[in-house]
């Protein structure tokens, strides 16, 4: 490895798999669901029945890309 | 620490969504409001009884507090994804100090989270899609972007298990390949879609489709600079390598 340069002389230290996963699973999915709140209810499918997410977002969910009308 | 760091990642993904907002606004409803108007004037030139749509919410309510909640959800939902994914990565795929790691990660999931998936299936504006095909253009939508995101988990480990072999210039190029090779598969497999209506303004359609890629090049771009200044100060003494 002496020939990368670019690496830092002290290496960091990764944070352990066991304490990232509980965070993973709960972040990941409350992450998930505000990206489908914005990209996808009431488009393909409805978790909420509430009219007027869809309209409401509209705008950021075609600038963003995500399949619409 | 984690914990820390995710709230970190979705409080700088709020900050980005915030700038995200501001080139939309600005580059990007310009041309909703085009294709809204061009829209109605094609239902009014085929002669079909103009519809009056009734409003749920108005314009300026979608293209101001509903963009701005829009690109800041999905701002801090990126954001706190991001962190995770960069409290894996730290220090266990790369050896850079933070601030490099999150500048390199967001550059990578930007071409495997925007650029890829856009390539195959782009932005359209209000009024081109076909309402009844939207659950199987969400589905194909939301299977190339895991295709790209594996892929490019694929292309990464294939380049660090190849680097001691072939050295870091020829390794990166290896897993470059691969994953252009694998997108290629599926870019080609995967069926077209195409519902926009001839004789559509090619020209707004270039430019909502810019402004759209823009728009997630400023998310990434604050995401990527902001988060590894942050990050640094959760990460403890220990775990922090001096900037090269
Ligand atoms: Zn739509």
């Amino acid at each position: 490895m002496s020939d990368i340069t670019f690496a830092p002389e002290i290496r960091p230290v990764p944070i352990p798999v066991r304490e990232i996963l509980p965070w993973a699973i709960f972040g990941g999915l409350l992450m998930i669901l505000g990206i489908y709140f914005v990209g996808a209810e009431e488009g393909a499918t409805t978790l909420f029945s509430s009219l007027s997410t869809h309209e409401f977002v509209h705008d950021a969910r075609h600038l963003l890309g995500f399949p619409c009308h | 620490m984690v914990g820390n760091l995710l709230i970190r990642g979705m409080l700088v993904g709020i900050l980005a969504g915030l700038f995200a907002f501001g080139f939309a606004r600005v580059f990007g409803e310009p041309h909703i409001d085009s294709a809204i108007a061009y829209e109605e004037a094609m239902a009014e030139a085929s002669g079909e009884a103009a519809e009056e749509e009734e409003e749920l919410v108005s314009r300026e309510t979608q293209a101001g507090a509903g963009l701005l909640t829009g690109s800041v959800v999905y701002g801090a939902a990126i954001g706190g994804l991001f962190s995770l994914v960069f409290a894996y990565v730290y220090g266990r795929v790369t050896s850079f100090g933070p601030r490099a790691t999150a500048g390199l990660l967001a550059v990578a999931a930007f071409i495997a989270v925007v650029l890829v998936p856009a390539l195959k299936y782009p932005a359209t504006p209000p009024a081109v899609g076909n309402p009844e095909t939207i659950g199987e253009r969400t589905e194909l939508f939301f299977v190339m972007l895991v295709v790209s995101v594996i892929a490019a988990v694929v292309a990464v480990a294939l380049a660090r298990r190849l680097w001691s072999q072939l050295g870091g210039w020829n390794a990166g190029i290896a897993g470059a390949l691969a994953f252009i090779v694998i997108i290629a598969i599926a870019q080609y497999a995967l069926p077209t879609v195409n519902e926009i209506p001839d004789g559509y303004s090619a020209d707004l359609l270039w430019r909502f489709r810019t402004s759209s890629l823009g728009m997630h090049a400023v998310l990434w771009a604050v995401i990527g600079l902001a988060f590894g200044a942050v990050a640094e100060r959760a990460l403890p003494a220990g775990a922090r390598a001096r900037a090269a």
